[in-house]
């Protein structure tokens, strides 16, 4: 017997997404994955003064735009000549941004996105306690109204009641943890989101001795929670919902810009040294130095006009809402025409495999605890785990870049601009994988392409009928009931989407849409 | 005790839009976020959160038909939110919010459906409030804002915009306390964008610390250096916000007080009519104020 089932919206992601899937003797044989959103970000740019990319680029998306700045000051770092001399307070004041970036968005991820597949809130009537928040989470429910925790799939809720409340705690706690990764950003980013401070050059900000010791004690505080309280978590929630060690399989291959520059004295991204390395690892076993020539996007089943196997700096955006072959407004990139995964994950097994020292002896360690190996972290729980250990390397660095901020020396490198130039900014954040790309002509943008993480990880099919790194973990799936699909949910989130970044998805179905009745 | 606080149902839809509003309402301190989500947030009121996309925990059908229920249920007594702008070209199929009955429920027509029953709509941000980036030349999904979308279908209902890409969460969370306490803001206290006058009321540049360089003629040149920063595009001196004043996330910095030119992110002119970003702005296309450099 067959089902569809229909996740739209799907929610605790960034953006607008729908996933459809079809259950066929209890396993998804089935699976398709769209945005619902469509601004056009890349037309809105043409014909603009090319410094402002970065602050309209960062307006992509509010939950990771200091990704964004970074990617299009690299850009334009490059398309103006001055990639490799950004002075060292500008490229680690740099780093200290976007790494706070990068604490924010994993905090927030696991707890306020993730957790509430896996943890019960409702739990919490029962709390006999003295805590002050988990009671008036326990006074919330006896109020009777407990929206935004219900409605909600019911069924699969497997930690016991007094772990529940202590999760529930930290989800409280996680609030305050990710708001104050917010404010040490501010400091050196000027307000969050949408910091103002990241230019072509550098960073408009100085450091002062007042802002770096500001900046530390809020990172230890931030560290302190990730590691008691988020990793140890992560574990806790591997181990008690461990079959999600072999659930979600991806296609296992893995993409990696690497991040955090080291040095910034070369103006060449693929070989600059980098905290995370770049390369690519296919199936797990063999890596490759990254080659941005092999990144292309196809167009086969998107709602576009045009070529399929295009590298990006060549695209131009003609949308066409009524292209039969469509099916999603999302492109398909693919590396050496191959289906690969971006993100936390690939960036670990990309590091990995690149030998960086940090990476493996914590995920060699982190294995050993929960006695798997490096195959089952291409799944549920391999994701959050990579994620988590993720924000502990980089709230590590971040301490030790701190205290090689000269206070006095300067920022920001100056620059003419270019009437006829182009760039590429490559870089990972916190979703993975992420390119822009720019042509100026006339002093103005002539064309401008943004290759995002969930455009890798949520593609659709391309040419050859090799569905998307998502449509793929979800395909093959059990799903134990199909009133409640867990499995497909926890799947998708496992992922971070970002849909608003993905800024080609729309699904257009060519039909008179029904309006929502309301009285 | 619990049995006398009120329920305010409030949905909270988002459009063309980033996400940047919820995530700087999660920047809230007094109240925190965990104040607004679960504690009443103010003496006998809670504010019960029926429907945001990136908060709750369900997702499909079920959390639009909590909204339908809502909706049917309290006429008139739930606070609509709309974030980000409302596109509708192609029908509106530029943004679809889910799937009712197997059928797309598009932002343009649930904004319009939810907005009749309203109690009021607070416009969030400044794609809802003006259009914001989305509307940017060329409009690519004829984006507009929720006051030109209103116009333009004919709804009147209440209506209070907090512009800013992304608002301040003060901005936010204190309109929703005003709204709470004394209703919807009168005509005298807000401005003709329908922004509260207790937040945009007075223009950067005249609170700004730099304001003694811009008086003595001092201007940077380049970006990082001291001096106003009105010769490198710096559109304090047309943009109406207490950022100088309040700054952000925990009062800790802002745009200026970085060394980063105001952009003007609160205002109608953004994104088009401020451009380029890091030019000084033509005068002459901004007639309404009166700014003179020295």
């Amino acid at each position: 017997m067959s089902t569809k089932i229909t996740i739209d919206p799907l929610t605790r992601i960034e953006g607008h997404m729908k996933i459809e899937a079809t259950v066929d003797n209890g396993a998804v044989n089935d699976a398709h994955c769209s945005g619902t959103l469509f601004r056009g970000f890349e037309i809105i740019l043409k014909g603009r003064d090319p410094r402002d990319a970065q602050r309209i680029t960062q307006r992509v998306c509010g939950v990771c735009p200091a990704i964004h700045c970074t990617a299009a000051t690299l850009n334009l770092d490059s398309a103006f000549g001055i990639a490799g001399s950004v002075p060292d307070n500008g490229r680690i004041l740099r780093n200290l941004v976007l790494g706070a970036n990068y604490l924010q968005s994993h905090v927030l991820h696991f707890y306020h996105l993730a957790a509430l597949d896996y943890v019960d809130v409702t739990a919490c009537k029962n709390y006999q306690g003295k805590d002050r928040e988990l009671n008036s989470v326990k006074d919330f429910i006896e109020r009777g109204e407990l929206a935004p925790f219900t409605p909600r799939y019911e069924g699969d809720y497997r930690f016991d009641e007094e772990t529940n409340q202590v999760l529930v705690k930290h989800y409280l706690e996680a609030f305050e943890i990710r708001r104050l990764a917010q404010e040490m950003l501010t400091l050196f980013g000027g307000k969050m989101p949408h910091n103002a401070t990241i230019v072509p050059g550098g960073i408009t900000e100085h450091p002062t001795v007042d802002k770096i010791a500001g900046f530390l004690w809020r990172l230890n505080k931030i560290k302190d929670f990730i590691d008691n309280t988020y990793i140890p978590d992560v574990v806790a929630a591997a181990k008690t919902y461990s079959d999600y060690l072999k659930i979600g399989n991806g296609p296992g291959n893995f993409l990696s810009y690497g991040v955090f520059d080291l040095d910034g004295s070369s103006s060449d991204y693929t070989k600059r040294d980098r905290l995370f390395a770049q390369g690519a690892v296919e199936g797990l076993s063999t890596f490759k130095e990254l080659d941005t020539e092999s990144i292309t996007e196809s167009i086969h089943h998107s709602w576009y006009d045009g070529e399929d196997g295009i590298h990006p700096s060549q695209e131009d955006t003609l949308p066409n809402a009524r292209k039969k072959e469509g099916y999603s407004w999302l492109r398909s990139p693919r590396y050496e025409g191959k289906v690969y995964e971006v993100g936390p994950l690939a960036r670990w097994v990309v590091s990995y495999f690149a030998g960086v020292k940090e990476v493996k002896n914590l995920l060699d360690s982190a294995m050993g605890d929960l006695g798997v190996g490096p195959e089952d972290l291409n799944s549920v729980c391999g994701r959050h785990l990579a994620r988590a250990l993720d924000a502990k390397v980089v709230a590590d660095n971040m301490a030790g870049w701190l205290l090689e901020l000269v206070p006095g020396e300067p920022v920001c490198a100056e620059y003419e601009l270019p009437q006829e130039a182009s760039g590429m900014g490559i870089v990972d954040g916190p979703r993975g994988a992420l390119g822009h790309w720019i042509k100026i002509k006339d002093g103005v943008i002539d064309r401008y392409q943004l290759v995002v993480p969930t455009t890798w990880n949520g593609s659709p099919r391309d040419e050859r009928g090799q569905p998307g790194p998502m449509e793929q973990s979800i395909m093959g799936t059990e799903i134990k009931d199909a009133e409640n699909p867990y499995e497909i949910v926890r799947i998708a989130r496992s992922f971070d989407p970002c849909l608003a970044c993905s800024v080609h998805t729309v699904t257009i179905n060519g039909e008179r849409l029904g309006k929502l009745r309301v009285v | 005790m619990s049995s006398k606080t009120a329920e305010f149902p409030a949905i909270w839809i988002a459009g063309a839009a980033c996400s940047g509003c919820s995530v700087s309402l999660l920047n809230t301190i007094y109240p925190s976020i965990q104040n607004v989500l679960v504690d009443p947030v103010l003496p006998g009121k809670h504010i019960s959160l029926t429907f945001h996309a990136t908060v709750m925990a369900g997702q499909g059908e079920p959390v639009l038909r909590a909204v339908h229920d809502t909706a049917q249920k309290k006429p008139g007594g739930y606070i609509l939110v709309v974030d980000g702008s409302i596109p509708t070209g192609e029908d509106g199929l530029y943004c679809t919010i889910g799937e009712l009955e197997g059928k797309h429920v598009t932002m343009k027509d649930m904004v319009e459906e939810l907005a009749r029953d309203a109690l009021c709509v607070i416009a969030v941000g400044t794609c809802a409030a003006f259009g914001g980036i989305p509307k940017g030349s060329p409009n690519p999904t004829g984006a507009k804002s929720v006051m030109e979308f209103f116009k333009d279908e004919g709804i009147t209902k209440p209506l209070v915009n907090i512009s800013g890409c992304p608002p301040h969460p003060d901005w936010m969370v204190g309109t929703i306390a005003y709204i709470l306490l004394k209703g919807i803001p009168g005509e005298d206290e807000v401005d003709e964008k329908l922004r509260p006058l207790a937040f945009f009321g007075k223009l950067i540049h005249d609170n700004c610390p730099r304001r003694a360089y811009f008086d003595a003629g001092q201007f940077a040149r380049h970006t990082s250096e001291p001096g106003c920063l009105y010769e490198i595009g710096c559109k304090g001196p047309y943009t109406y916000a207490d950022c100088p004043t309040r700054h952000w996330n925990n009062g800790v910095n802002w745009c200026i007080g970085a060394g980063a030119q105001c952009i003007g992110c609160v205002e109608p002119d953004f994104i088009d009519t401020f451009e380029p970003l890091f030019q000084k702005i033509d005068e002459t296309s901004m007639d309404r104020f009166k700014i003179k450099t020295r």
